[in-house]
């Protein structure tokens, strides 16, 4: 473009998202260091579960906030595609015949990017679908319609799974070896750090593509200004298709950690799942997806907290007061929201 | 809606003055004069309609197919578990279809007027209060729980007010499931204490061997809630409401305080389902956690929505018609598709045998399927009220109308 237009766009902080991703990282890493290592190993043990389970929440979160900040609907079937991500994967590798943990490294790293690219493609093309069949021609429409669909795609999924796969819980493979590692100070076991790589990974690679490519300075625009990205000249219905896309492909790897992580699933899940991720998507400021990141660890450690001190039977009423409280005092969320509110 | 159809009439008439010399039937002039009639006298209405629909339909289940399904007293039974669900969905439609509010934890106040009663009369409190009065309590506390959850969460956006109620909806029930020393936990509740007439009408007693009493009972509590909710329509309240619904910011310039107008729709619609409530709890005299999950906020709002949001009559048909099919019609469907003998159907490794499926899970498939499809194909419902059928169709009417006139002149 224009040489005058570039410094201008140069001066933004591009890259302040990824920055405070990076400090999202670090400051996780600092409490680890400062409070769980001198409180002994239960401690430690308990903070890296709480990361482990924030990370979880805050891939399905990125969903719900992108959709949300696109086309400002609360997509409730999004807690129903991380659970058939899940339900994927269990297919996948009980076909593939395996029911344990893998010792063979390479066939491991194999099986694990097979399940993840299987798991977030099919994830990725049911929510295109969905969006294509059930919202686009909704777009326009009173407020009401869409939210109504939404909650009826989800009993649809869910129903398909309980009604087609399965009924009761369902033991998915865990093929992750459980094995303790010792990195200096921190102990943590490799299923934790896979998890907690593979999110990090995952939420650095979405900054990336949202601030750096052509595709996601569309998805921004579209999300600030439809018609006024539309006049610029770009394709609105492939932009929303690209971002259904890659929120239900976030929440299809959910679904995949899911069932590598806590070994079962089952078709409800979903449910609770998506109203926690929704939450930490609030708390962070819907839209925000940095902010959905850090709303997923702040859940992951209420959950965690409460079950530590023998409450966890009210963990689920905690999370949802919290919700309530941050929607009443601070509706914007920790970090604001950073797309248009044109509400 | 007496004043809309009214309106129409004189206009149908003036139309036809122009055109062609009103010929129109004695039958038809008859017709016009009962429904002006019953217009002016709405209350009056309701209760011969509800009086006619409630003497017709124990008749109507002697007759062939439905004798063969059951006996006469198990479907008042039902009938009498369907009013609970007609009342929940004409609360619900307070708030969504009137109003324009998502509510998502409406069995939540289901649940507070069901435990408000099993605390009023029932041995586990030792209180004994008897079912009528309780009514009136049983949906005055849900209806100040209603404000309670509505007054900080109803300045919000619409949006955020489904995600707060739904999520008020799943702690409710954990509240009283966890709450073992106040609500016997995952137990409930039982015991609870059947209502009485102390033999007036010479009716004995609510039983469960006799089901006539509930459902006598319900119908007047829905004749009682439709007269409440039909005059509110019509009220003051009732059209700000739909201002509300259209445009808030509009009603808002108009001079209606939209936070007090929105939690009063909250607060009614939440009193409803507290009746519906104190009503289901009397009549299966046991409360427990898991009566009141998501699906029954749910299964309302299908009933809301496939009724036709904002009219009442069409909702309580809707209502009626979803539970009747939810009870009966899927069990009947298995049974018909049994006896059937279809032979199992084998492609490869696939085999289906239609004999074998259980209709009655598919219950929440189809009502998610019933959701989308209204929502894309006709958003007004199966009977929509003529307000919201002219909003929703009015480029197309309008055009209609104004080619009319073009071809008359």
């Amino acid at each position: 473009m224009s040489a005058a237009a570039t410094p201008v766009a140069r001066r933004r902080p591009r890259v302040g998202r990824l920055n405070n991703l990076l400090v999202i990282v670090l400051v996780l890493i600092a409490a680890y260091v400062i409070i769980a290592i001198p409180s002994g190993d239960q401690a430690q043990q308990q903070f890296v579960n709480a990361v482990t389970i924030g990370a979880i929440y805050a891939l399905i979160a990125l969903g719900y906030t992108m959709v949300y900040g696109i086309i400002e609907l609360i997509n409730f079937a999004h807690g129903e595609i991380f659970m058939c991500g899940s339900f994927v994967s269990w297919w996948l590798l009980t076909t593939l015949g395996f029911s344990g943990a893998i010792s063979d490294p390479i066939l491991l790293i194999g099986v694990l990017i097979l399940a993840f690219a299987v798991s977030m493609v099919v994830m990725g093309i049911v929510g295109v679908v969905i969006e294509r069949l059930a919202y686009r021609r909704l777009r326009n429409a009173p407020r009401l319609a869409p939210l109504i669909t939404a909650i009826g795609v989800s009993f649809i999924l869910q129903n398909i799974v309980f009604v087609v796969v399965s009924n009761s819980i369902v033991t998915t493979p865990q093929i992750i070896p459980n094995t303790q590692l010792a990195l200096g100070p921190i102990s943590i076991n490799l299923i934790n750090l896979f998890v907690i790589v593979l999110a990090v990974g995952l939420m650095v690679a979405l900054q990336l593509f949202i601030g750096r490519t052509r595709l996601g300075r569309a998805m921004r625009s579209t999300a600030i200004d439809r018609d006024a990205a539309q006049l610029m000249g770009v394709d609105i219905n492939t932009t929303i298709a690209l971002t259904f896309f890659i929120g239900s492909a976030l929440a299809g790897a959910a679904g995949v950690v899911q069932g590598l992580y806590f070994g079962i699933t089952v078709f409800n899940i979903g449910f609770q799942a998506g109203l926690k991720a929704f939450t930490a998507a609030v708390l962070g400021g819907i839209g925000n997806t940095t902010g959905a990141a850090l709303g997923g660890f702040v859940i992951g450690f209420l959950e965690v907290i409460s079950s530590v001190w023998g409450q966890g039977r009210w963990s689920e009423a905690v999370v949802f007061g919290m919700l309530v409280l941050v929607l009443v005092f601070r509706p914007t969320g920790i970090l604001g929201q950073q797309l248009a509110d044109r509400a | 809606m007496s004043g809309g159809s009214r309106a129409e009439t004189s206009a149908g008439g003036t139309g036809q003055a122009r055109n062609a010399p009103p010929v129109r039937p004695a039958w038809r002039l008859a017709l016009a004069r009962v429904d002006a009639l019953l217009g002016r006298h709405q209350s009056i209405t309701i209760v011969l309609g509800l009086a006619i629909v409630a003497a017709l339909l124990p008749q109507i289940v002697l007759l062939p197919p439905f004798n063969g399904f059951g006996t006469q007293k198990d479907f008042i039974g039902g009938f009498a578990d369907a009013g609970v669900f007609v009342l929940l969905a004409i609360g619900l439609n307070v708030v969504v279809g009137f109003a324009g509010l998502l509510d998502l934890g409406y069995a939540a106040f289901f649940a507070i007027g069901a435990y408000t009663y099993a605390y009023g009369a029932s041995p586990f409190s030792g209180l004994d209060i008897p079912f009528w009065p309780m009514l009136l309590v049983g949906a005055i506390v849900a209806s100040m729980f209603g404000v309670l959850l509505g007054a900080p969460t109803l300045r919000l956006r619409g949006d955020y007010l489904a995600i707060v109620t739904l999520g008020f909806g799943e702690i409710v029930p954990v509240v009283f499931l966890n709450s073992d020393k106040y609500t016997n936990g995952t137990n409930g509740i039982v015991g609870l204490s059947q209502p009485s007439l102390y033999g007036l009408f010479g009716i004995s007693g609510f039983g469960f061997t006799n089901p006539w009493p509930y459902f006598v009972t319900v119908v007047a509590i829905i004749a009682v809630a439709f007269i409440f909710l039909y005059r509110l329509q019509d009220s003051r309240i009732g059209r700000a409401w739909v201002a509300i619904r259209e445009d808030e910011l509009a009603a808002a310039s108009m001079g209606i305080n939209t936070v007090t107008t929105k939690l009063l729709a909250f607060s009614i619609g939440a009193s409803t389902s507290g009746l519906a409530g104190v009503f289901y709890a009397s009549k299966l005299s046991i409360v427990s956690p898991d009566q009141f999950g998501f699906t029954v906020s749910f299964t309302a709002l299908a009933m809301v929505v496939l009724g036709g949001m904002g009219n009442i009559w069409g909702v309580a048909a809707g209502a009626f018609v979803v539970y009747e099919i939810q009870s009966q019609g899927l069990k009947q469907l298995g049974s018909f598709v049994q006896s059937l003998n279809v032979p199992t159907f084998a492609l490869g490794p696939l085999s289906v045998n239609l004999g074998s499926i259980n209709f009655i899970n598919f219950q929440y498939l189809l009502y998610g399927l019933a959701l989308v499809a209204m929502m894309l194909l006709r958003p007004e419902g199966l009977f929509p009220s003529r307000r919201r059928r002219s909003e929703l169709h009015e480029t197309p009417d309008e055009a209609a109308e104004s080619n009319e006139e073009l071809v008359q002149a």
